[in-house]
């Protein structure tokens, strides 16, 4: 039993404790998904089983670098946004969900840093 | 006092299950999260496409090859009408999110919209990749 009123305990705060900036974050990185989505999607489905010269060949053109870049990073921000709520919504033991939450955060910056930088070197070296 | 009951108040049942029957509502909104939960397997098979063909060719054709297998192309077709089912319905919840189309019709239209057009892009995507 607390003597704080239910107003003090959420105020600015919310279930989450933070607030709606875990929720806004997470719309933004939706809408620059959609334009980044249309710019990618297409030539990518293209190039998968084109062959090695080719596909080195579209992303050694700066805009599509540059749109698979992006497309990349907004995609891993947007996916670590998700799995954050997903694992905070199934995941009940204490440990366990911060060590989920704790991977979740490590692997999607890994793999979306490696996504960029493998993009980065076809850009630079084809 | 403010904490009079707090933590015994009573729960909706979750959305799929016995209480509720199946509705297009509920079935579109668990699958928005199944996609997205997909979608990282794609994330990752992309990122090691990349790195293969950042690589060497022996290596890019070993993983290009994986990826347009029989097997591998059916996991990418299936991660294809996931990426636009949660394209479209992403739009739809970004239009809620904006205070729109929250009648009860409104909701069974936009969400059959939503079916529509994951299809139609799906298609018009697998005849660009061939």
């Amino acid at each position: 039993m607390s003597y704080r009123t239910a107003r003090s305990r959420a105020l600015g705060l919310g279930s989450a404790k933070e607030g709606v900036g875990h929720w806004w974050s997470q719309r933004l990185s939706s809408v620059a998904l959609i334009p980044l989505t249309l710019l990618f999607i297409f030539p990518f489905a293209q190039s998968l089983g084109a062959g090695y010269a080719a596909v080195r060949a579209t992303y050694a053109n700066p805009f599509h670098a540059i749109v698979a870049i992006l497309f990349i990073g907004a995609t891993f921000l947007h996916l670590q946004q998700g799995l954050q709520v997903v694992i905070e919504d199934y995941v009940h033991d204490k440990a366990l969900r911060t060590a989920a939450l704790l991977a979740n955060t490590t692997l999607t910056w890994a793999f979306g840093l490696a996504g960029v930088f493998a993009v980065a070197k076809i850009a630079f070296t084809a | 006092m403010a904490d009079v009951n707090r933590g015994k108040r009573p729960l909706s049942p979750f959305m799929l299950g016995s209480y509720y029957r199946l509705q297009i509502t509920s079935v579109m909104s668990i699958l928005n999260r199944i996609t997205g939960v997909a979608l990282a397997l794609g994330g990752v098979i992309g990122v090691w496409w990349f790195l293969a063909a950042a690589s060497s060719p022996e290596y890019f054709a070993f993983v290009d090859g994986l990826v347009t297998s029989w097997i591998g192309g059916l996991v990418m077709i299936g991660l294809l009408v996931a990426l636009w089912y949660h394209f479209f319905n992403g739009v739809r919840h970004l239009m809620w999110d904006a205070g729109y189309g929250f009648e009860l019709g409104a909701v069974t239209r936009s969400g059959v919209a939503t079916i529509v057009a994951t299809v139609a892009l799906s298609v018009v995507t697998l005849i660009i990749a061939f």
